[in-house]
């Protein structure tokens, strides 16, 4: 069992076993059902909308190279850079050498879960260069030194005491629990960040390959300030973020807006597309885009995979997990938690490391019941679990065990003999009272559920007698 | 008289016999003869959902061949009637039997799809004088579009009260051997659902999938609720004859 894997195990048996977080969450996800219903319910048609993304983005993705390429151009006839990473450590060092060579000490991000991916901030602050979260569950999860519990909703599993006490610490001369005036406190203390850096990092909703430019979307407004106030404007994107058409947005954002917040648009969508131009007025002084591989162009050629690379990171799947609402966002232990992560994880970063992701789901099909791009997520899973066993180590106890129940399934009588030997077994259990214990060979179930009633007699015995019943 | 195969799922058959037991009489009682096929066993969706494609691919053309032959097949169980109809095809592609395979799951229906959609039938000639609140199991919700088919039949149950289980259509954790991998978070599932069931008021939960039932019911009574499970067929078996027939069993039992 891999490290990830048993750290996995701990941390979600002990948020399993928390009702107040349980409670907690399952009161923000019922505020995000009303309103993403509502914001379905707008649409005309949603299953078309859905439809519509869906080969949008199976368009971008099945035509990757020749929409990056046409991206890169446009972006540089407008005078921006682009620096192409093949994994974390090549898109770190380009931004920490960038930085590093422009003189920056402070830098406000606007919210990038690529960044978390490639570890950014711990990079940047090793070089003794102060990093702002500006969107303000980002914000928060920083002040905490804690890692996003969500990617839409970074701080959803923090009331409002939690966030008033943690201001109260950290921001001099706060002291209340009033949502608005908290909001303020941050605005307060964000906006001279947002003047004082020199190097502002946003990520990428969508890479528009035909206009060459970034599409943004927040609700603060945070990522306007990011990319127009400081002098040099990072953008950081998976190369699978890559849309075809400028026109393709029109879906696009509401869809993504709905699904992720239930809102019909974000409050704050914004194009940016290069450096201030000679006629412009404001803007920053240079404009790079680093687009990341990091595993993806291997899902890419994994035909059976690739369109888990259409995910739009809306969360829709993660906020209709079951598991999540369970175990919650840190128990993953990943960038990407919940369904998304579950499939994509093993991909990006190994199925020996973390197969186990793909393993911890019922397979409910929730997710894939309201992804906005027609993700067949639980699908992937399965495609996971069968590659783990194929071409990774799973315990030879399994393996035995399934080896073992293969003999007995290819032969009616083997089957009856396996069935009596394990009622038998049950009724030994039960009689010495080991149900439960670690002798007890049904101990995962036993601990959690009543003594369930054994039969005398299987169907097939009674059928046999009877030929069926009375 | 028409005739049905009965495809009994390997749980059933071996740790709860009454379910394929209830599901015969309602069967029989609308007119139908059935036959069960000795020789089957297990559909192979656990080695199936854990990856162990090629341990259930031999498992699943055993069942193809075992029900080439049959006209029609009803299971008390959406799961593994979804393992058939939905994942042979892919299991089985690129052998000769998955064209096979699709044929033979256009003829498997779960049982409360087969008594809608197929036999036409929502009164059974059932009674069962109780508040009964409907789980909906995923693979029978998600995977075959089934909802409204149970509650159709619930409604036309003499003396039944229906009533709306909160987040009827979250998973209750049970998942295969999911809940023996992960048991910590499928028990914790298991408790938000009983949560549910007794904030609902019902006397009863039941569902398309005997299996969801086992867990919950193991979680409900260990919880020492009030609350219990009860499979759709084991309702829908009870007619007032058989009430008075158990009453009557029951009486005479206390005598002796």
């Amino acid at each position: 069992m891999s490290q990830a894997s048993q750290e996995f195990l701990r941390s979600a048996a002990e948020k399993s076993a928390d009702i107040t977080h349980r409670q907690l969450i399952r009161r923000a996800i019922d505020s995000y059902n009303v309103a993403s219903e509502r914001g379905r319910s707008r649409f005309f048609d949603w299953e078309a909308a859905r439809l519509k993304c869906q080969e949008i983005k199976w368009e971008a993705v099945n035509n990757l190279d020749r929409y990056l390429l046409e991206f890169e151009q446009r972006v540089k006839e407008r005078g921006g850079h682009v620096f192409w990473a093949e994994n974390s450590e090549e898109a770190r060092r380009y931004i920490t050498d960038l930085a590093v060579s422009r003189g920056v000490h402070k830098v406000v991000k606007s919210k990038s879960m690529v960044s978390e991916e490639i570890h950014l901030g711990a990079a940047l602050e090793k070089l003794g260069i102060k990093v702002v979260e500006t969107d303000l569950g980002e914000y928060i999860v920083q002040l905490r030194e804690e890692t996003p519990y969500h990617i839409v909703t970074p701080a959803m599993h923090l009331n409002r005491t939690q966030i008033a006490a943690l201001f109260k610490q950290k921001l001099g001369g706060v002291d209340t629990d009033d949502p608005q005036q908290l909001v303020a406190a941050a605005r307060r203390s964000l906006r001279l960040d947002f003047f004082s850096a020199e190097m502002g990092i946003s990520g990428a909703n969508f890479l528009v390959a035909d206009a060459g430019m970034i599409a943004l979307t927040t609700n603060e407004g945070n990522a306007r300030l990011c990319t127009s106030v400081p002098r040099i404007h990072v953008v950081l994107s998976g190369i699978e973020k890559v849309i075809p058409r400028l026109q393709d947005l029109a879906t696009l954002w509401p869809v993504l807006a709905t699904a992720g917040t239930g809102q019909p648009i974000t409050c704050y969508s914004t194009l940016a597309g290069g450096p201030r131009q000679p006629n412009e007025t404001d803007g920053p002084e240079e404009f790079h885009v680093v687009l990341v591989d990091n595993g993806r162009s291997e899902l890419l050629a994994n035909v059976e995979e690739r369109e888990v690379l259409h995910c739009i990171r809306c969360g829709a799947c993660i906020n209709a997990c079951p598991i999540f609402r369970t175990v919650g966002g840190h128990s993953y232990g990943t960038t990407y938690m919940g369904p998304i992560g579950s499939v994509l994880t093993p991909r990006l970063r190994g199925l020996k490391e973390f197969q186990h992701l793909s393993y911890a789901s019922s397979l409910c099909g929730a997710c894939t019941e309201v992804c906005p791009v027609k993700i067949d997520l639980h699908h992937h899973l399965l495609h996971n679990r069968r590659d783990a066993v194929n071409e990774s180590d799973r315990p030879w106890s399994e393996r035995f065990g399934f080896a073992m129940w293969r003999w007995s399934v290819e032969d009616a009588g083997r089957f009856a003999m396996m069935g009596w030997l394990a009622r038998l077994g049950m009724r030994v259990m039960r009689a010495l009272r080991l149900e439960g214990t670690a002798l007890d060979p049904a101990r995962p179930w036993n601990r959690n559920h009543a003594a369930p009633p054994i039969p005398e007699k299987s169907f097939r015995a009674l059928w046999g007698k009877r030929n069926g019943t009375n | 008289m028409a005739k049905v195969s009965l495809f009994i799922p390997c749980f059933v058959d071996q740790l709860i016999p009454e379910v394929g037991l209830d599901m015969v009489r309602v069967l029989r009682r609308i007119g139908y003869e059935t036959e069960f096929p000795e020789e089957q066993t297990c559909c192979g969706q656990p080695a199936f959902n854990t990856g162990y494609w090629n341990d259930a691919r031999p498992v699943a053309e055993r069942f193809i061949q075992i029900f080439r032959k049959a006209e029609i097949v009803v299971c008390p169980s959406g799961s593994c009637t979804t393992m058939v109809r939905s994942f042979y095809p892919e299991l089985l592609a690129g052998t000769p039997l998955r064209e096979e395979a699709i044929l033979v799951g256009q003829r498997v229906f779960e049982f409360s799809e087969f008594l809608v959609k197929v036999a036409n039938v929502t009164d059974v000639g059932a009674s069962f004088p109780h508040r009964v609140a409907v789980h909906d199991s995923c693979h029978g919700l998600r995977e075959l579009h089934l909802k409204q088919e149970s509650r159709e039949l619930l409604r036309h149950v003499r003396g039944l009260e229906l009533v709306e289980l909160p987040y009827s259509e979250e998973c209750c954790g049970f998942g295969g051997t999911f809940a023996a991998k992960f048991a910590a978070i499928s028990a914790a599932m298991g408790d938000t659902k009983a949560g549910n069931a007794e904030a609902s008021g019902a006397e009863y939960v039941t569902a398309t999938d005997p299996s969801c039932l086992l867990h919950i019911d193991g979680i409900l009574r260990r919880r020492e609720s009030k609350v219990r499970t009860i499979y759709l067929a084991g309702i829908l078996a009870q007619t007032d004859a058989s009430a008075e027939r158990k009453a009557r069993s029951a009486a005479s039992e206390g005598q002796r």
